[in-house]
């Protein structure tokens, strides 16, 4: 056999691009926009919502654009539901800030505009990471947050299938 | 080392036949540092001088004996008390008596068989040797010389490319090739990965060679992984139908050949490790395992009388293999 000298480093062949793929939107499109804090109640009973709204070409969501309510509260819930049915490492959620909670503060504590708006940015950080990782997209938990009108805590945990999809299988 | 100051003591020391003509080869020593040995090969013959010169002329040198050997051992350094020899070889110089003045005796150890390459790693050493002994009663003295020995392989006759179809479940399906499983030190890798579904968000993508040495058998098995390489193939996001060019020239990078279970002690591979990186840092990754093998050189006059050229056989390789959701995702 002869002894090649210089190695062969053309590349290797491979399938021209559909023109559809290549210059079509992307199969990853996932955002979501965590705005517009409304606080709702009156004196002790007050807290604050945020509009989740969600938007997506990923076939594992049953909406591809989805808008609910939620409360930091509802973020934890989700957290903790992801703690313990995932294998995910979860990322860490904004501070709970007990100490804006206590009385005899100079200012309006967990209702301090800029409090508000540090929180906001910490719950859209939060909810975008976890929804894109491949693993908590199959729980059951993290639909019922993004999509459900409320969130049931009596729900009963478990995955979520992905439903039949053409792109899926491969060529 | 002599407490006595009298007496007679001597120095040794080895020197070989073609000191002129060998080729030396950088070996890493214990340290990590860089020295430079002589380079032999499978069935060459190692042959020279033992100069024996006495310190204190004049007065005589009373020995037990004097040898030389050429060993060649595996050392672990979690044991270090038990070396493995796995050639021994010994030339006796002179029988017991006695040395009135420095001499040099000559030796020649004909066509030695050097089985496995010299390979200094995290938790093994394996060398070869000369060790000159001059043996006394209380003390002897000895000097060793170490040389470095290179396993050499020709082109196998079987060299498939790897071929794989990876993924996560209606996530991310990627197809990737390597145009080889064997490549030698000097190769290159050429490949490609081409995308079937892209539903994450991929940031970049990189190929790491990854060496492994594991040392130990049974229970107390140890794995050492070492990343040798990064090389970034792709920044930015693909999409479906996108095909991404590999090309890896493994010259630039210290490697040594693929060591399969050498003389049941240890072993050192080679790995490919595919990464993908998302936007969030989450890293997909698929590990495959290539050959590596080390090229002769231009085999020159001088040498071909002596060198015998060690053909390895290797194992046959997997040819394309279609499997899915085999890549891992770490958070």
């Amino acid at each position: 056999m002869s002894d090649p000298t210089v190695a062969d480093t053309r590349r290797l062949n491979s399938k021209p691009q559909d023109l559809t793929d290549a210059y079509g939107p992307p199969s990853n499109f996932l955002e979501i926009d965590v705005y517009d804090p409304q606080t709702v109640g009156v004196g002790r009973n007050r807290f604050t919502t945020y509009e989740v709204r969600m938007r997506t070409n990923l076939p594992i969501f049953k909406l591809k654009d989805s808008i609910v309510r939620r409360r930091y509260s509802d973020f934890e819930w989700l957290k903790n539901e992801l703690e313990r049915d995932s294998k995910i490492v979860v990322p860490p959620l904004p501070g709970k800030a007990l100490k804006r909670q206590l009385p005899f503060r100079g200012d309006e504590g967990i209702f301090e505009e800029a409090f508000i708006e540090e929180r906001r940015v910490g719950l859209e950080q939060f909810i975008n990471r976890i929804a894109g990782h491949p693993l908590a997209q199959n729980e059951r938990c993290l639909h019922m947050f993004l999509q459900d009108e409320s969130l049931d805590r009596n729900y009963i945990p478990g995955k979520v299938q992905p439903s039949s999809d053409p792109e899926a299988r491969c060529a | 080392m002599s407490f006595f100051s009298f007496g007679q003591s001597a120095e040794i020391d080895v020197v070989l036949t073609d000191a002129e003509t060998r080729k030396k080869a950088e070996h890493k020593t214990e340290d990590g540092k860089k020295d430079k040995y002589f380079l032999f090969y499978d069935g060459e013959t190692v042959a020279g001088k033992v100069n024996v010169t006495l310190k204190n002329p004049g007065k005589r040198l009373e020995h037990q004996g004097i040898k030389i050997e050429f060993v060649g051992q595996i050392e672990l350094y979690y044991d270090r008390g038990n070396h493995h020899e796995f050639v021994s070889l010994v030339k006796d110089l002179a029988r017991p008596g006695e040395l009135t003045q420095s001499q040099t005796f000559d030796f020649e150890f004909t066509h030695v068989e050097k089985p496995y390459e010299s390979y200094t790693g995290q938790n093994v050493k394996l060398r070869y040797f000369l060790r000159a002994t001059v043996s006394r009663r209380l003390n002897d003295i000895s000097k060793e010389m170490d040389i470095v020995v290179h396993t050499l392989s020709t082109y196998p006759e079987l060299n498939s490319s790897i071929k794989m179809e990876v993924g996560i479940e209606d996530c991310l399906h990627i197809e990737f090739e390597y145009n080889k499983s064997k490549y030698h030190l000097k190769d290159v890798i050429v490949g490609k990965i081409y995308f079937l579904l892209v539903r994450i968000k991929i940031k970049h993508m990189e190929i790491d060679i990854i060496k492994r040495e594991t040392t130990g058998t049974g229970p107390s098995v140890y794995h050492e992984n070492d990343t040798i390489a990064k090389y970034e193939i792709m920044d930015g996001a693909p999409v479906r139908g996108e095909s991404i060019p590999i090309r890896l020239f493994l010259a630039g990078y210290e490697m040594t050949p693929t060591m399969r279970d050498i003389n049941k002690k240890f072993s050192v591979r080679y790995y490919l490790n595919l990464v993908l990186i998302d936007e969030e840092e989450r890293r997909y990754f698929k590990q495959q395992e290539i050959t590596l093998w080390r090229k002769g050189d231009v085999v020159r006059k001088s040498m071909s009388s002596q060198a015998t050229i060690g053909a390895q056989r290797f194992e046959g390789s997997k040819s394309s293999v279609s499997s899915m959701l085999d890549l891992k995702c770490r958070a």
